[in-house]
């Protein structure tokens, strides 16, 4: 098709190479410009936490293939600052303005850094998000340090445990909330993980918070102090406290944008401050905020590399068809993870569930199914070495089949044990949650409001 | 030569190794299950990578390695 | 005729050379019940969810007493393609460790060479002859070839091979017919001999070592290692499998490209699109036609049909692959077709265990076959046809070449 229609895509890794990837699959031939904050081609982000630091790849490998000639024009090393919707453009930080006529969101979300800027600054202190966090992680890492500290127990921070002790790195990981993964998993599957990182030689201590990181006066890190008032001798810390969504830039665009992300509708199209949908707006990756019908149309926020794909593919479906011819995006949530051996996959929304049965395999050998449910209904399965069954799993939660199951599986643990979820308050957790449920998550008691940007 | 890209989909990966099979050395199963891989491989390895990304039953692996097109 | 005779049809050796239309009358309906008892299922999707559904069984013992196959429950020992998670899970992954990752990530790789010099010397020893037989010649010699030296057994004793692994797959049908006692009758004597042979070359191995996988099953004590009885009867069905699958992959395939020359000459310009030909291959023309053992140990829905607990369903790979529903045009070969997500290989936990090296092999073997023979004919079309419904492929296929 030929197009004047100018595109431009604010986030240049997964969710908008895709975008730009699909706008030309689908044959839309106008003017695309793709703008990122970094120097970088678009890369891909979970490989940082995995195969990078365990030498499989050097860092420099993750750069994204695109199935298409993308023909687009790269700003790359720049942030975008502002979105004007009165005169349709981007503001960059140097002071350029790119003019869209339809504009797609995908700035993401970066690494919350450890609070006390003077402790933050010390040598030895990491976050893992980007290409250079893990580059420098790696280097540190293979200088082989006495001692690392991981502060959260999410999965970046469970994931940077496994590989210290694959390095043979002696490795403390310290978790707010009771067992690592928790705020994904729920207890009772978190529990499993804990018993992981135990096995493989973590010092996991969970309850316990960091409170202070201290120099050795040199600017170095040397040590830890805990909540329980001990102290740890460290070398490096890596924070993985969880992310922040990057959406100061649209502050005062009008759009309904804020911690939270980006509200918009099942086809991406962003909505404005007055809960009306744009029309040249879009918004896909992490920071977008959607309805989900499986979900009662709560306004979820992914942080799951599928996701972004989705969104993506359907954000660029979308920017270039009109009324009947759009698509939604009803995909049903999946992530993986990889540490200590065992391939951790998820689909559904586990922290949607009240309870959960193991419904496959053996706990004891870390290969089953563990089938969640929120009254009366199965949301969610996640399996641990067991991946294979989870298309069965997929299509039970599409049609909203009743929990807890009600029929006889093969390997199954006999009689099923339905128990409690266990899933904790997410504002204990040292780790952010990856997934964002606008409303009540039902453990939630409360809903924090926050002040719509002026 | 340009080094190959190329990415897995995890989400769609059930852990059938093929790709292990047909090149092992871009792609490397990490326990049972768990698929690691080298994202940009050398020139050398593109024979293989392209065995691998066509033979995964899930079609999981994308590659900057353009098909041969339809000829007249 | 009736839906509830179609797998009687399908397996009637007259339709051998063409079933495709009778999958499609079966994908009319999702699951078709059959005057024997039988659920035939047909459709991708259909096919796809069953394979992936830890409701259905792959143990012959969960069929209901009268029910075709039940009587076999015991035949042929714990295999662990009839078998169910966890014995399933902790058989194969044993065998897995001598085969391929995570033990033992290189071994299909490292023998990249030894298939290229044997399709090689057995496309010289074609060169000159001004007519062939492709399965005989080649497509069958090839993939034994290669199953003897993987497993470790001595190439000579192959023709003993030949006569059980023949006995063998006669008795893998999926319905009954007034020969099936007789089949069922040889195919026990042969595992005994085969066992007892196997055993004894088990043994040997143990003794004196060697690089194969026999000496590695052998000697591998990790989980409890196998013992002689799952180690016999898992390795018969390796050999089986390697035998029998291979060789209509690549007869097939060369059927298919002598029937679509306009193909087979893009291939051979363009040997590096036989990775996604074979793909459309392993779609269009598998080797295996029919998975005929499985039974759902609760009730379960197929597309709206309640099929009972512990009835057979059969799942007809070759139906799915042919599904309009799934594939873009799908009665046509489309060598490089994308998004081929097919399910010539099956899926699910009791996928194609020699999958890489039959990829490979057919690979190998295709690309070598057009490369070299000099203006392929096909002599007879359709060319005769094995009797198995299951394992389906052409008995002979005469090829005249210069």
């Amino acid at each position: 098709m030929s197009s004047d229609m100018r595109v431009v895509i604010v986030g240049a890794s997964l969710a908008g190479l895709r975008a730009a990837d699909e706008l030309r699959r689908l044959g839309f031939d106008g003017p695309l410009t793709i703008v990122g904050d970094e120097p970088y081609e678009p890369y891909d982000r979970p490989p940082l936490s995995k195969a990078v630091l365990l030498g499989i790849m050097p860092p420099e490998h993750a750069t994204l293939p695109a199935r298409t000639d993308l023909d687009a024009k790269w700003r790359l090393g720049v942030p975008a600052t502002a979105l004007d919707l009165e005169d349709n453009r981007v503001v960059l930080g140097d002071g350029d303005s790119v003019p869209f006529d339809k504009v797609l969101l995908t700035t993401g979300v970066r690494a919350r850094p450890w609070p006390k800027p003077e402790e933050s600054d010390l040598d030895g202190v990491f976050t893992v998000r980007t290409l250079d966090d893990s580059r420098r992680l790696d280097e540190r890492l293979s200088a082989g340090p006495g001692h690392v500290l991981v502060i959260g127990a999410g999965f970046t921070g469970s994931e940077i445990a496994s590989v210290c002790r694959e390095r043979g790195l002696s490795v403390t990981v310290t978790e707010r909330g009771p067992a690592p993964l928790v705020g994904a998993l729920g207890g009772v599957v978190a529990a499993v993980a804990a018993d992981m990182q135990r096995d493989h030689g973590v010092d996991l201590r969970c309850g316990i918070t960091v409170a202070r990181l201290e120099g050795d006066g040199q600017g170095r890190l040397r040590r830890a102090h805990l909540s329980d008032g001990t102290a740890l001798d460290v070398d490096v810390a890596v924070v993985a406290q969880g992310s922040i969504r990057n959406t100061e830039w649209l502050a005062g665009s009008g759009l309904a944008a804020g911690p939270r992300g980006v509200a918009c509708d099942a086809g991406c199209r962003a909505f404005d401050l007055n809960g009306l949908v744009t029309d040249n707006v879009f918004v896909a990756g992490d920071i977008a905020r959607q309805p989900h019908p499986l979900y009662d149309y709560q306004l979820i926020a992914l942080e799951h590399w599928g996701n972004a794909i989705g969104q993506a593919e359907v954000a660029a479906h979308n920017m270039i068809h009109e009324g009947l011819h759009r698509r939604p995006h009803l995909d049903i949530p999946a992530f993986w993870s990889s540490q200590f051996e065992v391939n951790i996959k998820s689909v559904g929304i586990p922290t949607y569930s009240d309870q959960v049965v193991v419904s496959q395999g053996s706990v004891e050998e870390r290969r089953f199914v563990a089938a969640y449910g929120f009254r009366g209904r199965l949301t969610a399965a996640v399996a641990f070495n067991h991946g294979r069954w989870l298309d069965f799993y997929r299509g039970l939660i599409e049609s909203a089949a009743a929990f807890p199951p009600d029929f006889a599986v093969m390997d199954r643990t006999d009689p099923w044990e339905v128990r409690s979820s266990e899933l904790p308050d997410p504002a204990i957790l040292s780790h952010g949650p990856t997934v964002s449920v606008t409303g009540h998550l039902p453990t939630e008691r409360h809903v924090e409001f926050v002040s719509a940007p002026k | 030569m340009m080094d190959v890209k190329l990415v897995v989909d995890l989400n769609r990966c059930q852990g059938y190794a093929q790709c292990v099979f047909l090149a092992p050395h871009v792609f490397t199963l990490h326990g049972e299950e768990s698929l690691l891989y080298d994202a940009g491989p050398d020139d050398g390895e593109r024979e293989r990578v392209s065995q691998a990304a066509a033979a995964c039953p899930v079609q999981a692996i994308t590659t900057d390695i353009r098909p041969q097109s339809h000829e007249q | 005729m009736s839906r509830a005779q179609l797998l009687e049809r399908i397996t009637d050796q007259s339709n051998r050379a063409n079933p495709y239309p009778l999958y499609e009358e079966l994908r009319e309906t999702p699951a078709a019940l059959q005057d024997n008892g039988s659920y035939l299922v047909g459709r991708y999707y259909d096919v796809a969810a069953l394979l992936h559904d830890p409701r259905i069984s792959s143990d012959l013992h969960n069929r209901r007493a009268g029910m075709p196959g039940a009587d076999r429950a015991d035949n042929g020992g714990p295999a662990f393609i009839r078998l169910d998670p966890p014995e399933h899970d902790r058989l194969r992954r044993l065998t897995t460790r001598q085969f391929g990752p995570p033990h033992m990530p290189g071994r299909v790789d490292s023998m990249r060479g030894e298939l290229a010099d044997l399709v090689s010397t057995l496309v010289d020893n074609l060169e000159g002859k001004d007519r062939i037989d492709l399965v005989d010649d080649f497509a069958y010699p090839f993939p034994v070839s290669v199953i003897c030296r993987l497993l470790g057994v001595p190439r000579e004793e192959e023709p003993r091979f030949h006569v059980w692994a023949d006995a063998l797959v006669a008795s893998i049908e999926p319905t009954r017919d007034s020969d099936s006692d007789a089949k069922m009758k040889a195919a026990q004597q042969a595992q005994m001999e085969m066992g007892m042979f196997m055993a004894g070359l088990i043994e040997e191995r143990r003794k004196n070592p060697g690089d194969d996988m026999l000496s590695g099953l052998a000697a591998d004590h990790h989980d409890g290692g196998l013992d002689t009885l799952e180690l016999v009867t898992n390795s018969i069905m390796l050999f089986i499998a390697g035998h029998e699958t291979t060789v209509n992959l690549i007869t097939n395939g060369m059927l298919t490209l002598l029937r679509n020359p306009d193909e087979l000459d893009r291939l051979k310009r363009h040997p590096e699109l036989m990775p996604l030909a074979v793909e459309e291959l392993l779609r269009f023309e598998p080797p295996v036609h029919l998975v005929p053992q499985r039974t759902p140990i609760v009730d379960v829905e197929v597309g709206g049909v309640t099929v009972p607990k512990g009835s057979p369903i059969v799942l007809a790979l070759a139906s799915a692959n042919r599904d309009p529903e799934r594939f873009t045009a799908p009665d046509r070969f489309v060598p490089d077709r994308a998004d081929n997500q097919h399910l010539g290989l099956g899926s699910g936990i009791h996928s194609c265990f020699g999958a890489p090296l039959a990829r490979l092999e057919g690979q190998m073997a295709l690309n070598e076959l057009i490369r070299r023979l000099p203006n392929p004919r096909l002599v007879e079309d359709p060319p005769p046809y094995r009797p198995n419904p299951v394992l389906r492929g052409p008995r002979h296929l005469m090829v005249d070449c210069g």
